[in-house]
């Protein structure tokens, strides 16, 4: 594999392993992610990209058969240190899931709720202004101004996850993890929502996995693909969907496996 | 293969429909069945208990001789007090017997016939009514008073004149002067409050009887039920479902939860006896001890259901909570608790329910005591729950022993009592649920 060392990498992750139990999920994984860049993890279902990302803010600690060693380092610190309460971990690198998964409550709470449990806001008004901003950035804005208090899971499916988006932003993290974000949508929300990710790049380090090849290839920079548990290639994209330099990867981008 | 015409069923399919049909005969069947059973149920109970809310009463004008009454003639309560009913008794006799003659309805009972024909309990309502009133001596007073439990069963259809023939508690003369008072306005029949608000009476006077002390009873067991058992089954299972480590502890606490809903109530009772009066000497018969009983009793039967509505929240809601840095404890308490709660609800209601109606460990701990009295548990000073006192199903048990055929009325008014208290507790818990319930 081709080296990948960069400049003041936001994450890296050295020597990962993932055990389900007995199962090997993830072997020996090895990837830097940049700032302010959008990298894309593909590969065939069951390959583990998902659970590596769970990795990153540390998701998996909610599954008790899962275990993680190695080292995965954001901004230089060791978040699977003892020291790391997985709390303050999860409002600096933020999460989006495949199924929209907004709070039954009004629009403006939940995107509300991050702030609050943080204290980010001091008062109403400060509140106010972080959910404009974060329904802002979402593009959410325009459709739900005039909606706060009505309920978020009444939002249309592409709104719903723009929702789940903006909530993940309100906490201000730097990373920004998105788990399938399009897999449940139609082609013109799918359309908004990578839309928005290109526009977040601006200002978070945005990890998406996907299974569309297309939208890897729309709205990244770094590829990493993965298959069977193994990070196979990891480069840019423009190279990684052109001329790859492992077979297996060519096999999949060009069909043959996944 | 080839298909024949869409028109015609063939055998397979007319074979497939055939036993859907009778499946969803032997459903309709079934449900049949049940109403008609309920039916049953409420035809009997209703049609035996529901004359015990309307009661037969005379009105009497009693002469208040202070001779007779108040030795001290200054009004001194304690002097008073040493006149007992069977001083009274005779003024009643007394007093009927004017009313009697005075509406010209001739009869040939004595006096004292006459003045049976009221309840034992006329005497004590007097006397009651004196004592509270001590400045009517001398004059005379006019009162609705109980008519005996045949008297009362004769207007109610229970009572005949050809039973009354061979019954030594009664005579055709007395139910043909009742009727006729009847006639004359001086007895009537009126919405008896006095079945929710007395205490139980002894065999003799089933037409005294009341609920009062069995629904102030299950009132204060329900509190205590719903003070200790709530808090300790829904902490119980938002740990178990949410914080414990899956391991063979957790799964062997488990299956002894479910174990415990099942276990016969009896035990419990048997278990309250040994802890709550043996070993902790709390009163027995008190509805402290029976609300812990039956507390210990409805624990298992919360936590099930509790659980079961927390693992109904979709873990999306448990996901999406941790991922914007909720602690695992606001995630539960601000976003799983809440949408499980109309489910935890239903359970609490349930349990409820079945703790209202449960009899048997209420037997083993004396709560079958004959409570004749308001406890004086009913006031302040004494503790409101740890008196002696009844509860609604052990008082129809108890009635149902009696041998007196009113008591066989007064037990079904009981029942519709209880079921009564069980559909408003019901009625409580659909409110809420709808309340709670986020439908978005």
């Amino acid at each position: 594999m081709k080296d990948t060392n960069m400049q003041n990498p936001k994450i890296s992750a050295k020597n990962v392993q993932v055990y389900y139990g007995d199962n090997h999920a993830i072997k020996d994984v090895n990837v830097e992610i940049a700032d302010k860049t959008v990298t894309a993890f593909i590969g065939p279902s069951g390959c583990g990209k998902s659970t590596f990302l769970r990795c990153l803010n540390r998701m998996n600690d909610t599954i008790d058969i899962c275990r993680v060693t190695g080292e995965i380092k954001i901004d230089n610190e060791d978040i699977y240190d003892a020291k790391v309460d997985p709390v303050q971990l999860r409002a600096k690198v933020g999460m989006v899931f495949q199924k929209p998964n907004p709070f039954p409550k009004s629009i403006y709470d939940n995107v509300a709720y991050g702030p609050k449990i943080h204290g980010l806001a001091r008062n109403k008004a400060e509140l106010d202004e972080i959910v404009e901003k974060a329904l802002r950035k979402a593009a959410l804005w325009n459709e739900a101004k005039d909606r706060l208090n009505s309920p978020g899971t009444g939002l249309s499916g592409g709104q719903q996850q723009r929702l789940c988006i903006a909530r993940a932003i309100a906490t201000a993290p730097e990373v920004l993890l998105m788990d399938e974000p399009c897999s449940a949508l139609d082609p013109i929300a799918t359309a908004q929502v990578e839309e928005l990710i290109d526009e977040l790049r601006q200002s978070y380090s945005v990890v998406i996995v996907t299974h569309s090849m297309q939208q890897a290839a729309r709205v990244s920079q770094k590829t990493a693909f993965f298959h069977l548990g193994n990070l196979v290639e990891y480069d840019d994209t423009t190279k990684i969907f052109t001329n790859p330099d492992d077979p297996r990867t060519e096999s999949y981008i060009s069909g043959r496996i996944g | 293969m080839t298909h024949k015409s869409l028109l015609v069923a063939d055998a397979r399919t007319k074979k497939r429909n055939a036993a859907e049909r009778r499946f969803k005969a032997y459903g309709l069947t079934a449900i049949v069945v049940a109403i008609l059973a309920l039916i049953m149920l409420l035809v009997s109970v209703f049609g035996t208990g529901a004359s015990s809310f309307r009661q037969t009463y005379a009105t009497v004008t009693v002469p208040l001789p202070e001779d007779k009454l108040d030795k001290s003639g200054v009004r001194d309560i304690d002097v008073m007090k040493k006149v007992t009913t069977i001083g009274y008794t005779k003024l009643l006799n007394e007093g009927f017997e004017n009313v009697v003659i005075a509406s010209g309805i001739p009869t040939e009972l004595s006096r004292k016939d006459i003045g049976g024909m009221l309840s034992k309990e006329a005497a004590a309502t007097i006397r009651d009514h004196i004592l509270a009133n001590s400045e009517l001596v001398g004059t005379e007073a006019t009162l609705d008073l109980l008519m005996n439990g045949r008297i009362d069963g004769y207007f109610k259809g229970r009572v005949t004149m050809e039973s009354a023939a061979l019954d030594s508690n009664t005579s055709p003369e007395e139910l043909a002067l009742a009727q006729a008072l009847k006639d004359a306005g001086i007895v009537h029949t009126k919405f008896n409050w006095a079945f929710l608000t007395n205490p139980d009476a002894s065999d003799q006077r089933p037409e005294a009887a009341g609920l009062g002390v069995a629904i102030l009873g299950s009132l204060y067991m329900m509190i205590v039920v719903l003070v200790t058992s709530l808090p300790i089954a829904v902490a119980a299972s938002i740990y178990l479902e949410e914080f414990a480590p899956k391991n063979r502890w957790t799964d062997l606490i488990e299956v002894n939860i479910s174990n415990l809903a099942a276990v016969p109530s009896i035990v419990y009772g048997i278990l309250g006896l040994a802890i709550f009066i043996n070993f902790l000497e709390l009163n027995q018969s008190s509805p402290l001890v029976g609300g812990l009983v039956l507390s210990l009793m409805t624990l298992p039967r919360i936590i099930i259901p509790a659980r079961a509505a927390l693992k109904s929240v979709p873990p999306s809601i448990r996901d999406a909570a941790l991922g914007v840095g909720a602690s695992k404890m606001q995630s539960v308490f601000h976003h799983v608790l809440p949408l499980a709660a109309p489910g935890i609800l239903t359970g609490v209601i349930i349990g409820l329910g079945q703790a209202l109606g449960e009899t048997a460990p209420l037997l083993l701990i004396g709560m079958v005591a004959f409570v004749r009295e308001y406890p004086a548990a009913y006031t302040p000073d004494a503790g409101l729950f740890g008196e002696a006192s009844t509860a609604l199903p052990v008082q129809v048990y108890n009635w149902t022993q009696r041998a007196d055929p009113g008591f066989v009325e007064r037990a079904s008014g009981a029942i519709i009592t209880l079921l009564i208290f069980l559909l408003v507790m019901n009625a409580v818990a659909i409110f809420l649920r709808r309340k709670f319930e986020r439908r978005w």
